[in-house]
């Protein structure tokens, strides 16, 4: 019996497509290929985006060129201290011409929802988001209306020590599957940014890789991918160890565990495999974990990257 | 392989700093009592400048400043000691250097070095106090250093509390408590104090080669065992021919008694030997508590003599060397016996008299016109002790001057040596010769194990006298004094105050509780005194009987087959825990990569079987093919969702045929 004769075949169709889908964004936003894979992984694992940076370094682009790529509609939300939930859901107006109310559905119904600068809106209008990004749906004075299908929210965030932030609580940070940082590009790479052509003007001449229906397909064949006993082993292994560290004040959650094997999965597909390796859990690791966990009361932040380095040297059983 | 190791040469930070200090100052602590002033002083100095160091970055000094301190310690320590070997000394410049350590200790090593260097000097306070509270302090000790340890090799340094860390330090320790206890039992004992150095021993003194009035009364305090006796089965003879022959003594100034006159100048050696009148001379073996003299007890009178000993003029065994260990050595004694003739030199010797105690030598002479030989003497100083109000005390009033005629005609309260002093010196006055043998007589039977214990209380001291035709001839006058102390002990004629009974009892509840206390804590003492430090070569020998294991040698081989067995027991456990988590799959794959390990391509612990394999297949291009077979096969045996036996073959085959 050969390997992979058990296996259906797409897993490899679906790699090489996502692959020229992360190929083509690489051409705008230069020296970002790690994040821009990690992205992708997120976003077929159907996970929320959230990236933490500073402003200028190419969130919204990142943003902009997956849902080009990807053939999504997308909308902008600028996140700001006056924002009220239905700037976000969405209004009902009362229509005179038809005597009734009518639904104006607000940006959040979109199938990419860039939230900028998520930390600057108070918890109301956080939650009014976040809430969308658990439920898929939006309830707005007793309908429900369902979001769009695909529908990933990439959120960014200031770092918490500029002024005016309301930093999102933890329970709301678990909701996004990964927390990525963009960091300066490299020297040729920002080199090539500043003498090349426009970045916008690329944006516009992307033509979408894929449709919508297609990466429906894709995310539905991301739980199929085997996760064999001896990876949930490494895992479990990755998740008591972080349990019993002194430098966390909680380990991670089941539901981080959760993540961490759906990012896996994600990864693996990515990689044209129809099973997941130890390869794939470490791939996906920090940028999962790393915005779950919270220095132990007597540890400073360091410590977070300290243990998600040590999380990332369990030994493979 | 152990992926928290902290590189050795990381530096220390504060907390790391901060625990080193802790634990060497508790370690320090037993200690100061006896050491000299100016190196507890050093210490602190050297932990204050290393603490500084490590708090406010003050420079540590350099290596030559270093080998300059270490020159004036080992200076300072040999101009107090007069040497650098010893316990003292020895401990001395352990702390010392101790000290001086802390200063260049800069990184994990290092630390590790102090920590153990901390073990060490904790357990050199039990060379200086075995009793228990300071056994419960050192333990204390040990778990603060275990747990300094244990943080040191934790991923990332300090911040652990205090509580988590000594409780991890004592849960390693408590694991640790059933290997001690085997060991403990187990573990061949060399003869000697459980703890302490060859020099050390005897710290009861025991009897001296001199005798003066009060000089064995001190002793009739003493509880501590002189030596032990096993008679191997045979009869124990009856009290009364208990007597343990010690040093002879022949000259006395009236009032001391000395085996010479010039102790410089021992006797002559020469053994001038005996004719026994037993049939067979009685089997023994003794067990002789150090006393850091060299004389061996043994019953009138010894017939043969233990090697590494010889046997005086005077008839009694003289070891080699001083007894500064438990010594156990088989003699065999002739209880009835005719001693040789006596020279003329001897027969001056044992009539010397001085000057003093003229009314004793009086009543000599006195006698000896009366008497019509040498036996009607003896038998009228006997009944002269026996008739007349003599009383058997362990309080004599103190003498002065004429020593014998105070006590036989003022105070006529004595101890034994009064007794045998008087009667010696009135038989010399009556033209017997005569001497006085200091040694112990009778011992307690211990009925459990049949042998007999002779304390430090059964010291005693009788005389021999020259009759014509019967060689010298043992006479007690304490006999006839008080002859229960020959028959039944000394605990017979001691009063209950002096047997340690009670002392100072009140009704008062309170006197009351404390007595009951102190006698709780005195037997504890005393248990532990039994049972751990007094665990020697004796009482392993007893313990190990019991157990079915008599020679030295099945004891060894017992101990040696227990500790292999039980490490073979823990490690199948281990390797079968192991083995049963362990899949085949796995188990080739880890063969294929210690294959790859030998060619220098190791394996981290977190590294993937793709991301190794392709480290691999990189590094060593020609067996690429197989590599990545390998791999293959066992990524579809491991991670996939079907795989068939068939796979695992395969993989086996292709692992045993891989050759890097």
């Amino acid at each position: 019996m050969r390997p992979h004769a058990a296996t259906p075949a797409p897993a490899g169709d679906f790699s090489s497509l996502l692959n020229k889908v992360i190929a083509g964004v690489g051409r705008v936003i230069l020296g970002k290929d790690e994040v821009i894979r990690l992205a992708v992984t997120c976003l077929i694992a159907r996970g929320h985006l959230l990236i933490e940076d500073l402003p200028g370094v190419g969130k919204t682009t990142l943003a902009h060129m997956l849902a080009r790529t990807f053939g999504l509609r997308f909308q902008r939300i600028q996140f700001t201290s006056d924002m009220l939930p239905s700037d976000i859901l969405g209004v009902s107006v009362y229509d005179s011409d038809r005597s009734a109310f009518k639904f104006h559905p607000g940006p959040v119904f979109s199938q990419v929802v860039l939230a900028d600068e998520v930390n600057r809106a108070t918890p109301k209008a956080q939650s009014a988001l976040l809430e969308a990004m658990e439920e898929y749906q939006v309830t707005i004075e007793g309908d429900t209306h369902a979001l769009p299908q695909p529908f990933f929210v990439i959120a960014t965030q200031n770092p918490a020590y500029q002024i005016g932030t309301f930093p999102l609580p933890e329970s709301q940070l678990d909701r996004f599957l990964m927390c990525l940082h963009m960091g300066y590009p490299d020297r040729a790479a920002e080199r090539e940014l500043l003498l090349g052509a426009d970045r916008r003007e690329l944006l516009q001449q992307l033509p979408a890789a894929i449709n919508a229906e297609e990466l429906t397909i894709i995310q539905a064949r991301v739980p199929k991918v085997h996760t064999s006993a001896a990876l949930v082993d490494y895992l479990q292994a990755i998740l008591a160890h972080s349990r019993e560290s002194p430098l966390c004040q909680n380990g991670l959650s089941p539901r981080a565990g959760l993540a961490l094997l759906r990012g896996a999965q994600a990864s693996a597909l990515l990689d044209g495999r129809s099973h997941a390796l130890p390869e794939d859990v470490q791939t996906v690791l920090p940028s999962v974990i790393g915005h779950r966990l919270q220095p132990a009361d007597d540890q400073s932040a360091p410590a977070i990257a300290e243990l998600v380095s040590q999380l990332t040297a369990v030994p493979i059983p | 392989m152990n992926y928290r190791f902290s590189p050795d040469d990381l530096p220390l930070d504060r907390h790391a700093v901060d625990l080193l200090m802790l634990s060497t100052g508790l370690t320090l602590m037993p200690h100061l009592p006896h050491l000299p002033l100016f190196i507890p002083l050093f210490c602190a100095v050297f932990a204050l400048w290393r603490w500084m160091s490590a708090h406010y970055a003050w420079a540590l000094p350099g290596v030559l400043a270093r080998t300059l301190l270490t020159l004036t310690a080992l200076g300072g320590i040999s101009l107090v000691f007069g040497t650098i070997l010893g316990r003292d000394a020895g401990t001395s410049l352990l702390t010392l250097m101790l000290g001086l350590k802390l200063l260049e200790t800069r990184c994990y090593r290092d630390a590790v070095v102090v920590l153990f260097l901390d073990y060490f000097l904790g357990i050199a306070a039990v060379l200086y106090s075995q009793s228990i509270p300071v056994l419960i302090y050192l333990v204390l000790v040990l778990l603060v250093i275990t747990a300094a340890l244990i943080e040191l090799n934790q991923p990332t340094h300090g911040h652990t509390p205090l509580r988590v860390m000594l409780r991890r330090a004592g849960v390693l320790m408590a694991q640790a408590i059933p290997l001690a206890l085997l060991l403990f039992v187990l573990f061949p004992r060399i003869p000697g104090p459980l703890w302490g150095m060859p020099q050390d021993g005897g710290g009861m003194g025991g009897l001296d080669d001199s005798m003066s009035p009060g000089s064995i009364t001190h002793l009739s305090r003493s509880d501590a065992v002189a030596f032990r006796v096993d008679f191997n089965g045979a009869e124990t003879p009856l009290p009364q021919l208990l007597y343990w022959r010690g040093p002879v003594l022949w000259y006395t100034d009236g009032r001391n008694w000395s085996a010479n006159r010039d102790k410089a100048v021992p006797p002559p050696a020469v053994d001038p030997g005996f004719t026994p009148l037993d049939d067979a001379g009685l089997e023994y073996s003794v067990t002789l508590e150090p006393h850091s003299r060299s004389w061996l007890y043994a019953l009138d009178l010894p017939i043969s003599v233990p090697a590494g000993a010889h046997r005086t003029r005077d008839l009694f065994l003289v070891a080699d060397k001083p007894v500064r260990q438990l010594t156990r050595y088989s003699v065999a004694s002739s209880l009835h016996y005719r001693t040789a003739p006596l020279s003329e030199a001897e027969r001056a010797r044992a009539l010397q008299l001085p000057a003093a105690n003229p009314e004793a030598q009086a009543l000599g002479a006195e006698w000896r016109a009366q008497a019509v030989d040498d036996t009607a003497v003896v038998e009228r100083a006997l009944d002269y002790f026996g008739t007349e109000p003599f009383y058997y005390t362990l309080d004599p009033p103190p003498l002065s001057g004429n020593a014998v005629d105070e006590f036989l005609f003022q105070t006529r309260r004595g101890f034994c040596e009064h007794y045998s002093a008087a009667f010696t010196v009135l038989m010399r006055a009556a033209g017997i010769p005569a001497r006085v043998v200091t040694g112990y007589q009778g011992g307690e039977l211990n009925p459990l194990d049949d042998y007999l214990i002779v304390r430090q209380r059964d010291a005693h001291a009788w005389s021999e006298i020259w009759l014509e035709g019967r060689g010298w001839v043992r006479v007690d006058p304490t006999a006839a004094v008080a002859p229960q102390r020959i028959e039944q002990g000394i605990d017979s004629v001691l009063p209950a105050q002096q047997r340690g009974l009670l002392r100072d009892f009140q009704s008062d509840a309170f006197n009351a509780l404390w007595q009951r206390s102190r006698l709780a804590f005195d037997t504890l003492n005393n248990r532990w005194n039994q049972w751990v430090l007094a665990y020697g070569p004796e009482n392993q020998a007893a313990v190990l009987a019991r157990l079915g294991l008599h020679s030295r040698v099945t004891t060894v081989l017992a101990v040696l087959t227990g500790i292999v067995l039980l490490l073979v027991v823990i490690g199948a456990a281990l390797l079968y825990k192991r083995r049963r988590r362990i899949d085949p799959a796995l188990r080739q794959y880890q063969r294929f990569c210690a294959k790859l390990a030998r060619r220098g391509l190791v394996r981290a612990p977190a590294e993937g079987p793709a991301a190794f394999c392709a480290r691999a297949e990189g590094q060593l291009p020609e067996l690429s093919d197989t590599i990545a077979f390998i791999k293959h096969l066992y990524i579809a045996i491991r991670y996939e969702s079907h795989y068939s036996s068939d796979q695992i073959k395969r993989l086996r085959r292709a692992v045993a045929a891989f050759r890097p």
